[in-house]
């Protein structure tokens, strides 16, 4: 089994590079393959398990345009036959059609996605994050809880791919519930941070039905199932503030 | 008009503080805030002291301001500063408030002013330091600072011309900041603690800003301070105009030497962190005249604030307080580093918890996975006990740390983390508590006392 992590040395803010720590303790077996700046992607020549890309600077964001933009159509590709991608915090706003601020595009992204990401210089929208994932075949559907910390938010068909529906917090911005994107076995979602150890339920579900882990074994997972239960009960309670 | 909405706040601000001086209130920043409401552009009105120094950064500055007003006091020197109020614009309109006398008259003519790093667009364009030392520029809290990339940026667009930039040399996102302004570097040469790959959760300078390659460090201290060159494009860190070098950390000494010589000088303490700061203000002395001989004198006779680190000695028991900033992953690490490197046995009371965040939402933990609890993975630390809102974070942090689960204890109430101590005599107890929990870092520390002295009775 292999993981891919696109361009660690730069994306890898707010603790997300976690997201794979977690999967490696759960799956010991697992090669952690990453890529930099100046290799090319594993991804070209063979289909990992799972390709990783967490949050990166505003600066970070433009390198990695730049490093993807000829291997654009294999990206569409692979998404479209269903390699299995987490794209966590700012990491996927590469692939919508632009990055505006203040009003101003700042580049275009990678066109994939038909989304804006819009941020301002000098603000931070920070909040916590209520949501639910859901699948047809669920009994119920999975809460989500975590952070956003980002300088803005996506804007155009914010409702195409939700992944999951916000119910406390900010979706894909201030005006909509949905909340990342979902197509295929591609998953991105602006929650930073270490989403995979903060809700060891979807972690498990995300082993077992997208990695294809046969029985999945979580890693400290009465730890990871107290801490979860505690957030979920804390962050859905009314009286806990939403925002910073 | 402005000038009279000026004088009716500073005085509505001088009252407040005759006010709080009466009603026994510390309320440091209070004066500022009132003087702001009145007149939003107060600083610029404000007659402020012919020189100002400023120093800011991620971590330190605090440490270093408190050095240096220290080593003025002890010169005899009346320089205004803000210890006392907050590093921001309100915190730094009360200092200015109380530089002025009713009639606005300033009443120094220096300033030494720690400027809050995220605020430089509310003071830079009121207030131009004439010398500025940035100490470091690193990760801080996720939700106000975002990344240190960030912060440099917000740094060199607001930095005044003519403000001269003592920039630590060994940090290359510090000091690269505003590059047009007029510079100077202090760093430390390479010691024998230096290592050449990071060890690190956080390095945030790993690819060259030049052409993007990857960085090679001929020593690295921690993260990403230390000496870097890019084997692609030749960009490397760069000279020093202050170096520190012939690190004593048995006989606590440290050379420094500049253009003009060389001189010994007293470490304060033996972490790198703070030779840093003990460097950086020996480089901010040089630059305002001071003699090698002169700055050695003064260091001599001062201390860092206690407030920050302290140790005791109480019935064969070392009992430290360690002060780690809030939601700040590098200070943690930092003094996750130095603990553990300590000899002796330990026990750990973990409580950075952010109790300002608990009263209106709760503590963004990202930080957690951005700091290197991998270094309280040591042998000779027995027991380390997690407390507080955010004690169950904690605790999944350290098993994945690889921490086994007979070293760690879980006390909901940090007051009664002490009766989770093992006390085995001879060892040191370190608290850990940030800047939210100051006062309840200390009745945990009187509390392991009694418990400590509960336990010898029986």
């Amino acid at each position: 089994m292999k993981i891919e992590v696109l361009f660690p040395e730069i994306c890898n803010l707010y603790g997300d590079l976690f997201n794979v720590k977690y999967l490696k303790e759960c799956l010991p077996e697992c090669q952690i393959v990453n890529t930099s700046l100046k290799d090319e992607p594993l991804f070209l020549t063979e289909k990992p398990d799972l390709i990783y890309m967490g949050t990166t600077t505003e600066s970070g964001q433009q390198l990695i345009i730049d490093k993807l933009l000829p291997y654009k159509e294999k990206v569409v590709d692979c998404i479209d036959s269903g390699y299995n991608f987490l794209f966590t915090g700012n990491a996927m706003e590469v692939l919508f059609n632009e990055i505006i601020e203040e009003d101003k595009k700042i580049c275009d992204g990678l066109g994939i996605f038909d989304l804006s990401a819009k941020r301002k210089a000098r603000k931070r929208f920070n909040s916590l994050y209520v949501g639910c994932f859901n699948e047809e075949n669920f009994n119920e559907p999975i809460k989500i809880v975590g952070f956003k910390s980002l300088f803005g938010f996506a804007y155009g068909k914010t409702d195409l791919y939700p992944l999951f529906i916000t119910e406390r917090g900010d979706g894909m911005n201030k005006e909509c519930k949905e909340e990342g994107i979902r197509k295929n076995n591609f998953f991105g979602t602006y929650i930073t941070g270490p989403l995979l150890v903060l809700n060891p339920v979807f972690t498990k579900w995300f082993m077992s039905e997208i990695m294809e882990v046969p029985n999945p074994v979580l890693a400290f997972e009465d730890a990871a199932m107290d801490a979860y239960n505690d957030r979920v009960k804390e962050y859905t309670d009314s009286n806990t503030g939403i925002y910073y | 008009m402005n000038k009279l909405r000026y004088l009716i706040a500073l005085w509505a601000a001088k009252l407040s503080v005759v006010a709080l001086k009466i009603t026994r209130h510390n309320g440091t920043n209070f004066p500022g805030v009132v003087a702001l409401k009145i007149c939003p552009d107060f600083l610029k009105y404000v007659q402020k002291p012919e020189t100002i120094i400023g120093v800011t950064g991620t971590n330190g500055k605090t440490t270093v301001c408190n050095l240096a007003i220290d080593m003025f006091k002890t010169d005899g020197r009346l320089v205004l500063d803000n210890n006392m109020g907050s590093n921001i614009n309100s915190g730094i309109s009360t200092s200015f408030i109380n530089g002025v006398n009713i009639f606005g008259k300033c009443k120094y003519d220096t300033a030494l002013i720690e400027i809050d790093e995220r605020s430089a667009p509310l003071l830079f364009p009121y207030m131009q330091p004439k010398v500025l030392l940035i100490n470091n520029l690193t990760r801080d809290s996720i939700m106000r600072n975002g990344h240190p990339e960030y912060i440099g940026k917000i740094l060199t667009e607001e930095m005044p011309p003519q403000t001269r930039l003592l920039l630590n040399g060994d940090d290359l996102i510090a000091s690269n900041i505003a590059p047009e302004n007029s510079r100077k570097y202090f760093g430390i040469e390479k010691m024998d603690t230096d290592v050449t790959e990071c060890i690190n959760l956080i390095n945030d300078m790993r690819i060259c800003p030049k052409c993007n390659g990857i960085l090679e460090y001929e020593y690295l201290r921690y993260h990403h301070i230390g000496k870097a060159v890019c084997p692609h494009c030749g960009f490397k860190s760069p000279e020093y105009d202050y170096a520190g070098f012939d690190v004593d950390t048995d006989k606590m000494t440290i050379k420094v030497k500049d253009k003009t010589g060389q001189y010994q000088f007293r470490l304060l303490n033996d972490s790198v962190f703070n030779i840093y700061n003990v460097v950086a203000v020996i480089a901010l002395f040089r630059e305002i005249g001071y003699s090698f001989e002169k700055i050695a004198e003064l260091l001599q006779q001062i201390e860092i604030v206690k407030s920050r680190f302290s140790e005791k000695e109480t019935s064969g028991y070392t009992i430290v307080r360690q002060m780690s900033k809030d939601k700040n992953a590098l200070g943690a690490s930092r003094a996750f580093d130095y603990v553990s490197g300590r000899p002796g046995d330990k026990e750990l009371i973990l409580m950075m918890n952010c109790l300002g965040d608990t009263k209106h939402w709760s503590e963004n933990i990202c930080w957690l996975y951005d700091a290197d609890f991998e270094f309280l993975n040591r042998e000779n630390i027995k027991n380390i006990i997690v407390t507080g809102p955010r004690a169950k974070d904690y605790y999944l942090r350290l098993k994945l740390a690889g921490i086994e689960d007979e070293k760690i204890s879980f006390v909901e109430k940090e007051l009664d983390a002490p009766k989770a101590l093992k006390l085995c005599r001879g060892e040191s107890i370190y608290v850990f508590y940030g800047t939210d929990s100051i006062v309840l870092g200390n009745n945990v520390v009187k509390n392991i006392e009694k418990e400590i002295a509960e336990r010898g009775e029986k």
